[in-house]
């Protein structure tokens, strides 16, 4: 009875479990554990995200039965001043629940995936006892990303935001005391905190935008500060859409601040697919979506905003040509994408945003995770020639198995010590350069990154087509001429850069031995992949022109409208993808690049490849601008204004100077010795000149007292009687 | 009747007497005799104003007699205790001369 009546009304008092579920389980795990096996551990986090994403679906289809009506769902009060209402308040409309569907999905995919990841790499790095950590990470990752897409105001919101900020700096620096090799470094921990310094500076624009928001609209709630901006004059609107903005950028990876994103891939591969690749990154582009009605208030804001996304989608494709980590080339791709999303929603083409974000979602993910199964495989190519050599004997006794390795070091403590400080390998299972021929040694990661590259590249049918191109078409509808031909030409180097990977990584002959032993990786590992394929084949189908399903769905929380299908845009970008495929395999399928040789494509540009394989020296270009003035402009305040001026002037001379002159001279000389001692002893003096005195009168003389009784006498009565 | 005047002037000799006395003999007996001689001159004097006081008044007056009585008393114990110290201090240092007592100097 009671699930008839919820079948009807709808599932919303479920809303807080897409929150507690993934708390419920990273609480689990976080104190057990250490004590289960990984099995236990990652089924634990697999089910509390899986739960996550079953109460999703039951919300979304709660509010399709509810005929696309938002319901709140009040958890908690939170904050009550004055005229503020702030309350732990779930928002339930189509496009949080987009959102929370797209989030757990995923997620739970990619949480099944890291299970057999981690297997791996916790050995490969050599520490199993992090297993555990990996997934409370993960699920603390989930529950901010829940409350981010379903906070009813911008501080709740914010609150997610800030919340899968951390879980980002955290997973980034999983390995924090090793490079992407498990050398020993700082790298990876530099880039978590390049991740999260820079997710700062973003974040300071998005509070500044909240603070201007409450300062003029007295409210943080989205329909409160949607209907007060529909009266507040356009600079106001202006201002706030424009640092929010500077939110994004930081976010969601945008020039100028996307320079945290490519470093970020320090972190595991199913970090990389979930938090900078499928979910987090995308906030930003939820952000704008869901201040859609203060972007239409602001048309400048809408014009830098979809340029901004258009020159980054630009820019990062370009420097995704020259890059040779596997994971680079996918994390600048990102960036591109994330271009994509940003100038689709700053164009107000909210759907065809969403749209992308979801299908990007589906083959992005894809892709990364495949990239870290080309990653395990080669890694266990790896070991698996040290093995043969170690056999053979030909390169020392150094070259064990890491794992082996480390199964002998809990016997023996001592060989640990003799291992450590042997030379550490330099074999980087990223670069591309290794790989090789993989197509015959993982045929199914091959065929499954295939899929992965044409949905991105916006082949026909598959599901990266349908969502870029509803932007193209868009982006050439509303007369954004410029955006267009630029994100046209950014699609052309999409399918130019995954061409050049399929050809580098998985055709040709082996350039390493590595790639030659390559193993394919377990089912643990495909079967999410097999999903997030089946989805990136067939994602297009949610949003197919004529249809507009999508479109429909987020027509009841957000204004949309239904784009038109282009021809004209669908067969020039069609046509370009295929040209950048083509290219590609002129120059690196046609005669597949040789062990040691420099880049085919670095001959035929020269220093435009350069510029590309060095991202375009942005990094040198902050380095020398932002943080080296900025270093001398620290240490300048802490030696000079810090040190010299507040402590060795202001502190030592000004205040303990006077302290001290105040103390021992005007306090201790003057007005303690010479004034309250000088009283004192001068009392003293004076009793005792008056006693040496006055005792000469005391002779013992009877006769003399007697005398002066008498002269006192005298004087008295004569007193009296000459008064 | 004998005018005031010559009580007086009797009485302002016997004072000066005994005054004398006090201040320039060292023997203890002697300045107590003389601080005798200077109760009774003023106990002359007392009387003698009495005496005056009743003959101008016309009616008994005895104040200044009755003050007598009470120098005379309080002189009498002044007697007791005073010879009894000189007796103690002449019991420990052989002397009454008060020259000698003067072991309180200052």
């Amino acid at each position: 009875m009671f699930l008839a009546e919820a079948t009807q009304s709808g599932f919303f008092f479920l809303a807080p479990w897409i929150v507690f579920a993934p708390v419920l389980g990273l609480l689990i795990n976080g104190i057990f554990g250490h004590r289960f096996s990984e099995k236990l551990v990652g089924t634990i986090a697999s089910a509390a995200s899986g739960a996550a994403f079953i109460v999703s679906v039951l919300l979304a289809y709660s509010v399709s039965v509810n005929h696309g009506e938002l319901v709140r769902w009040q958890l908690a009060e939170w904050i009550h001043i004055g005229d503020l209402q702030l309350d732990w308040t779930f928002r339930v409309d189509s496009l949080s629940t987009t959102m929370m569907l797209v989030v757990s999905g995923v997620g739970t995919l990619i949480h099944i995936y890291a299970i057999g990841y981690m297997h791996e790499d916790v050995r490969f790095k050599g520490d199993p006892g992090r297993f555990p950590r990996f997934f409370v990470f993960l699920n603390l990752f989930i529950a901010a990303m829940m409350i981010l897409v379903s906070g009813d105001s911008y501080l709740m919101l914010f609150v997610g935001w800030e919340g899968v900020g951390l879980c980002s700096f955290l997973l980034i620096g999983f390995w924090f005391e090793m490079d992407t090799l498990a050398r020993p470094s700082w790298a990876n921990s530099n880039a978590a905190k390049k991740a999260f310094i820079t997710n700062r500076i973003g974040d300071f624009g998005f509070l500044i935008a909240g603070f201007i928001m409450f300062w003029n609209f007295r409210s943080f709630q989205f329909d409160e500060v949607f209907a007060a901006g529909q009266a507040a004059a356009p600079g106001i609107i202006l201002a706030i859409t424009l640092f929010m903005l500077v939110g994004v950028a930081g976010k969601s990876a945008q020039i100028p601040l996307y320079v945290w994103l490519p470093d970020a891939m320090a972190g595991p591969t199913p970090v990389s697919a979930l938090i900078h690749a499928a979910t987090m990154v995308t906030a930003g582009v939820y952000l704008i979506a869901r201040s859609a009605p203060l972007y239409t208030l602001a048309p400048q804001a809408q014009t830098i905003v979809a340029m901004t996304g258009a020159v980054t989608a630009l820019f990062a494709a370009t420097i995704a040509v020259g890059q040779y980590d596997i994971k680079k080339v996918l994390a600048y791709s990102t960036i591109s994408q994330l271009g994509f999303m940003v100038a689709a929603v700053g164009m107000g083409a909210f759907a065809a945003g969403m749209f992308h974000l979801i299908t990007h979602a589906f083959f992005k993910a894809l892709l990364f995770l495949s990239a870290g199964s080309v990653i395990l495989g080669l890694e266990r190519g790896h070991h698996h020639a040290d093995h043969a050599h170690h056999g053979k004997g030909k390169k020392g006794k150094h070259v064990l198995s890491k794992v082996e390795g480390r199964k002998e070091e809990r016997s023996h403590d001592a060989h640990e010590e003799v291992r450590r400080v042997e030379p550490v390998e330099t074999f980087d299972p990223n670069d591309m350069r290794n790989m090789g021929g993989l197509r015959k040694t993982m045929p199914v990661t091959f065929w499954l990154y295939m899929i992965g590259t044409l949905a991105l590249a916006g082949i026909f049918p598959f599901a990266g087509f349908w969502s870029k191109d509803e932007i193209l078409a868009d982006a050439f509808n509303e007369g954004f001429t410029a955006v267009y031909w630029l994100l046209t030409v950014a699609a052309f180097f999409t399918a130019f850069y995954m061409g050049r990977q399929i050809w580098m990584v998985f055709f040709g002959e082996p350039r390493h031995e590595a790639a030659a032993h390559a193993q394919e990786s377990p089912t643990v590992i495909t079967v999410p992949l097999m999903i997030l394929a089946f989805l990136s084949i067939l994602g297009g189908a949610l949003n197919l022109p004529g249809l507009h399903t999508l479109t429909e769905w987020l027509e009841h929380t957000i204004e949309v409208h239904a784009g038109e299908f282009v021809w004209g845009v669908a067969i020039v970008s069609t046509i370009l993808a295929l040209l950048g495929i083509w290219i590609s395999w002129l120059i690196y399928g046609r005669t597949p690049l040789k062990a040691g040789r420099p880049d085919p494509l670095k001959e035929r540009l020269g220093a435009v490849f350069t510029g590309m394989e060095n991202k375009w020296y942005v990094d040198e270009l902050y380095q020398a601008m932002i943080i080296t003035p900025f270093a001398k402009i620290s240490q300048f305040l802490a030696d000079v204004i810090d040190w010299r001026f507040w402590h060795d002037w202001f502190h030592e001379t000004v205040i303990a100077g006077t302290y001290n002159w105040v103390s021992n001279v005007a306090l201790n000389r003057y007005a303690d010795q010479q004034g309250i001692d000088a009283f004192a002893n001068g009392l003293g003096d004076v009793t005792q000149w008056l006693s040496a005195t006055m005792r000469k009168v005391q002779n013992g003389f009877v006769r003399s007292y007697a005398l002066s009784v008498l002269l006192g006498v005298v004087l008295i009565v004569g007193y009296l009687i000459l008064k | 009747m004998i005018p005031i005047n010559y009580y007086i002037v009797l009485s302002a000799i016997l004072f000066t007497i005994g005054t004398l006395g006090v201040l320039t003999r060292r023997n203890a007996l002697i300045i107590f005799m003389s601080v005798e001689l200077m109760l009774n001159a003023a106990n002359l004097a007392f009387v003698a104003f009495a005496r005056a006081r009743e003959v101008a008044l016309g009616q008994p007056f005895f104040d200044g007699q009755i003050f007598v009585f009470f120098v005379i008393a309080v002189a009498a114990a002044e007697v007791a205790v005073g010879l009894a110290l000189i007796v103690e201090i002449f019991k420990s240092k052989r002397s009454i001369d008060v020259d000698q007592m003067s072991s309180l100097k200052g």
